[in-house]
């Protein structure tokens, strides 16, 4: 029989149970929470702020929405020549843009794309100035004194009528507070004139509870000149009339866009899907495809040297092996620049190397070997410095691999060679994984070294990415090349657990 | 030594040398029969190992020669000498199967797969672990591991055999099963086996012969029943078995026997085993069980000893009493728990009787307790 007593004991056990399991879990919770926290700002965040960047492409439909939506109806082929109101368009999107500047950076993120756009967005973004909407302000001030005040324009925004001056003088007045500009004492930018004006004179005869306003005002509109949009682009530059042009604001104006990655490819957007770029453009696979034949080379060329080395060290005695390991790790210690800028003074065309075979007449004065500058001068130096991080992992298996094993195979009859070969070398397969898929994923994204050594044909896609991000300030591109070469490091890794198995990998 | 030129494995004046500096076997000799079961028996660092490796050929003598089957070894690489080895740790190779492990012997010797499989099959059934040739050895259990790495060492049938300390991982009863295992497998296989141990039970239990190892020599080489009632040293006598020493002068010899004082004047004769001249310092080594507590129940001749008892302990089947003799307050002795045995108390004086053929008189020196443990 079970008392009521012993179900309450059971319970209240149970509970006690209970809670000093979710202490302890607190506890462990609590001793990973710095790490955690540091990984998640310094490792998770940015790289999804990178997988995020690769795809965003907001800047042209933010700067341009005018221009953008009217496109999107738009077919544009070779023979399609952009409409007058299509500029109308563009103009108000310019004029406001360039209040704050943000017509440059429109232009170089297209600029990406087709080469030419940045500067003529930069051109028309000064002359839109030139256009005359300084002739529509002094007629309509002239008439209506108070349109220099900020205060009527914010009671105009608040009528229903002039919708589309509304709308421009709302996103005028958001990008100057964004921009910290705005304040009551700001004049109301000229372009806003001839926006009001337009409106006016379109919606002239409905009977409004502004027809003051238009009473006083559209006389003067109408004796205005009309300003003939597409005339005055044109001249600023005639790219505006390439379909192509238009064909790449149309093409980029999605928010999000597979460009970079299409671009990182190789390819590029075409009006009717990708297309392959044209031979002289193509790089980027290239480059893929040499880092990773690098990294393999520079990964056998660890093992070939560094297997024998830590056979040497996990077999000498204890005393003997901890001196050769700093030796080993000695690099460790130099700074990786200096051991780096070493490898120049000794590869070099004029080098200690080259100096060398020379003097003792392997190679005449003429023939100086090319070790520094390519690929081979990438491979040397970086097989170098990476060294170690083979030699550490083959070492600690090594050391638990016991003597007796090799002794076993050779007292029951294995030569040598065949005991090394069948019974030391698989037990020390761990460590060769290891040690390839620590020195394959450093080098794949190396980026000192071969920026040092690697001249123009021994640099890796890390080059190339470092040369988006702080040079070209292309971050999209550099993004998507980051999160390939992040993709390939993951692919290698599922096909390298498939074939080696992870659980084969030991660090000791 | 005795069949020194005839002997199947003869080591003849090995010296060895690590480090140059200090000898880890100082002079070993040593003639094994062919077919003989001989035990290497030692404490820890005492040089085991190191001959048994000299002989496999994984270090060389710094000295001496070592025959093998009349031939000199010293210059034939281990695996040329059709040696069988099991180690310490088994030494099972964790890549492959119970079967490769098996085989792997068979293989390098170019052996046809059929007979490979055929002599893996009967090894397999003879240690009994037919069922388990597709395991790793890393799923086998301790016990399991220990006969597949004796079975290895066997399938290619070599005709001699070295074990390394082969049941040291095993527990106390798996330890006795194989120790039975093993004696049984050289009994039907007439294989030579050198076997290294420092568990003196295991030594005495299975071997022909057991060469007592200490400092890098042999202290005494005999047959168990032997090295157990006529140890020739006091390490001897000391390293096997319980044993009573009293440090004593020698007075006078009487034929064989020597006539020692013990310190506290009483004059005691014994067995001169290893003694010097008259005046000289001994140890006399009497078994505890060869001691009785009533001088009356020893045949006629016993001599006698008187001492206090300090402990009396009951253990069952036998009495262990411990009494002061002289200056050893350590000196035991082990009654069977008969009718007519009585139970003395602490403090009592006693008179114990022993014959004088059962105390031995040896070498005097002092051996560190610790040692032998
Ligand atoms: N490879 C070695 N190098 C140097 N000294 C060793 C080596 N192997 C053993 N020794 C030393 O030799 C002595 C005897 O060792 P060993 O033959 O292993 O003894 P045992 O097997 O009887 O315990 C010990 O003092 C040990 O420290
Ligand atoms: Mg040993």
């Amino acid at each position: 029989m079970v008392s009521v007593d012993s179900i309450i004991g059971r319970n209240s056990l149970h509970r006690k149970v209970q809670r000093s399991l979710r202490i302890q879990k607190l506890r462990a919770l609590g001793l990973i929470a710095p790490l955690f926290i540091f990984i998640l700002i310094s490792f998770v965040i940015p790289i999804g702020d990178m997988l995020f960047r690769s795809i965003e492409n907001q800047l042209v439909s933010e700067v341009l929405p005018r221009t953008t939506e009217y496109l999107k109806s738009e077919q544009i082929n070779e023979d399609w020549e952009p409409p007058n109101e299509l500029f109308w368009h563009l103009y108000v999107d310019l004029a406001i843009a360039a209040e704050v500047k943000l017509h440059t950076r429109v232009g170089s993120r297209l600029n990406y794309e087709k080469t030419g756009i940045s500067s003529l967005f930069r051109k028309s973004g000064r002359s839109i100035k030139r256009f005359g909407a300084d002739d529509y302000r002094k007629a309509l001030t002239d008439q209506i004194p108070e349109l220099t005040s900020i205060d009527y324009w914010e009671l105009l925004a608040e009528g229903t009528k002039y919708g589309y001056t509304r709308d421009t003088y709302n996103a005028w007045k958001k990008r100057l507070i964004e921009n910290d500009d705005f304040s009551e004492k700001t004049k109301p930018s000229d372009f806003l004139f001839v926006v009001l004006a337009n409106d006016i004179k379109s919606s002239g005869t409905t009977p409004s509870p502004d027809t003051i306003l238009e009473e006083k005002l559209l006389p003067v509109i109408s004796e205005l000149p009309e300003i003939r949009f597409k005339e005055l682009f044109l001249e600023t530059d005639e790219d505006w009339a390439e379909p192509d042009v238009w064909d790449t604001i149309q093409l980029y104006s999605p928010s999000f866009t597979n460009g970079y990655y299409l671009n990182s490819a190789d390819f590029k957007k075409g009006s009717d899907g990708p297309e392959l770029r044209p031979e002289n453009e193509r790089l980027y696979v290239l480059i893929f495809s040499r880092t990773l034949f690098m990294s393999v080379t520079i990964t056998m060329v660890c093992l070939l040297l560094g297997y024998p080395v830590a056979y040497f060290l996990a077999n000498l005695p204890l005393k003997y092996a901890n001196l050769f390991l700093i030796l080993v790790l000695l690099p460790f210690w130099t700074s990786l620049l200096v051991r780096t800028s070493a490898w120049k003074v000794l590869l070099q065309n004029e080098g200690v190397i080259n100096d060398v075979l020379v003097a003792i007449g392997l190679i005449s004065n003429l023939e100086r070997l090319e070790l520094i500058n390519n690929q081979t001068g990438t491979i040397i130096a970086m097989s170098h410095i990476l060294l170690p991080f083979m030699i550490l992992p083959l070492f600690s298996v090594m050391k638990t691999i016991h003597p007796s094993y090799v002794r076993a195979a050779k007292s029951l009859g294995a030569t040598p060679w065949t005991a090394f070969r069948r019974v030391y070398f698989p037990q020390s397969i761990p460590g060769i994984g290891a040690g390839s898929i620590l020195v394959f994923i450093l080098s794949i994204g190396y980026y000192i070294t071969p920026e040092l050594v690697g001249g123009t044909t021994g640099t890796f896609i890390s080059n190339r990415i470092a040369y988006h991000i702080s040079s070209s300030l292309n971050w999209g591109l550099g993004a998507a090349l980051g999160s390939i070469l992040l993709a390939v490091v993951l692919a290698l890794y599922w096909v390298y657990d498939r074939v080696v198995g992870i659980d084969n990998v030991k660090l000791g | 030594m005795t069949d020194k030129d005839n002997g199947f494995v003869v080591f003849s004046g090995v010296q060895k040398s690590y480090d140059g500096k200090i000898l880890v076997v100082k002079d070993l000799n040593l003639s094994i029969a062919k077919g003989e079961f001989l035990t290497m028996l030692g404490p820890s660092g005492s040089g085991k190992t190191t001959c048994l490796l000299m002989l496999a050929g994984f270090e060389t003598a710094t000295q001496g020669e070592i025959l093998l089957d009349s031939k000199p070894i010293n210059n034939i690489p281990p695996h040329k000498r059709e040696i069988g080895m099991v180690f310490q740790n088994y030494a099972l190779f964790p890549h492959m199967t119970v079967a490769e492990n098996l085989a792997f012997p068979l293989q390098v010797r170019s052996l046809s797969k059929s007979d490979q499989e055929q002599k893996v099959n009967h090894v397999l059934d003879m240690v009994q672990m037919s069922d388990f040739g597709n395991r790793r050895p890393g799923q086998l259990s301790g016990g399991q591991q220990q006969r597949i790495a004796l079975a290895r060492a066997l399938v290619f049938e070599p005709e001699l055999v070295l074990m390394d300390e082969p049941l040291g991982a095993l527990d106390k009863q798996l330890r006795e099963h194989m120790q039975f295992e093993i004696k049984h497998l050289h009994e039907r296989l007439g294989v030579t086996v050198v076997y290294v141990t420092h568990d003196q039970t295991e030594a005495l239990t299975m071997s022909d012969r057991v060469a007592v190892f200490n400092d890098g020599i042999i202290q005494q080489l005999d047959a168990p029943d032997k090295l157990y009632e006529a140890p020739n040293n006091c390490f001897v006598a000391q390293f096997i078995g319980e044993n009573n020493t009293l440090e004593g002068t020698v007075e006078s010899f009487e034929g064989d026997y020597a006539n020692v004082r013990l310190e506290n004047g009483q004059v005691i004769s014994a067995l001169a085993v290893n003694v010097g001249k008259v005046g000289e310092k001994t140890l006399i080594s009497i078994r505890p069980e060869r001691v009785e507590t009533e001088a009356e129940r020893c045949p006629e001749g016993a001599q006698k000893i008187t001492g206090e008892v300090l402990e009396f302990i009951y253990m069952g089947d036998v009495f262990r009493t411990r009494i002061r003799v002289g200056s050893n307050d350590e000196f035991i002795v082990k009654s069977r728990n008969s009718p007519s045995q009585q139970r003395l108390q602490p403090g009592e004086m006693v008179t114990l009787g022993c014959m004088n053929k059962d105390c031995r008189a040896l070498d005097y020196q002092t051996v560190n307790k610790e040692v032998l443990t």
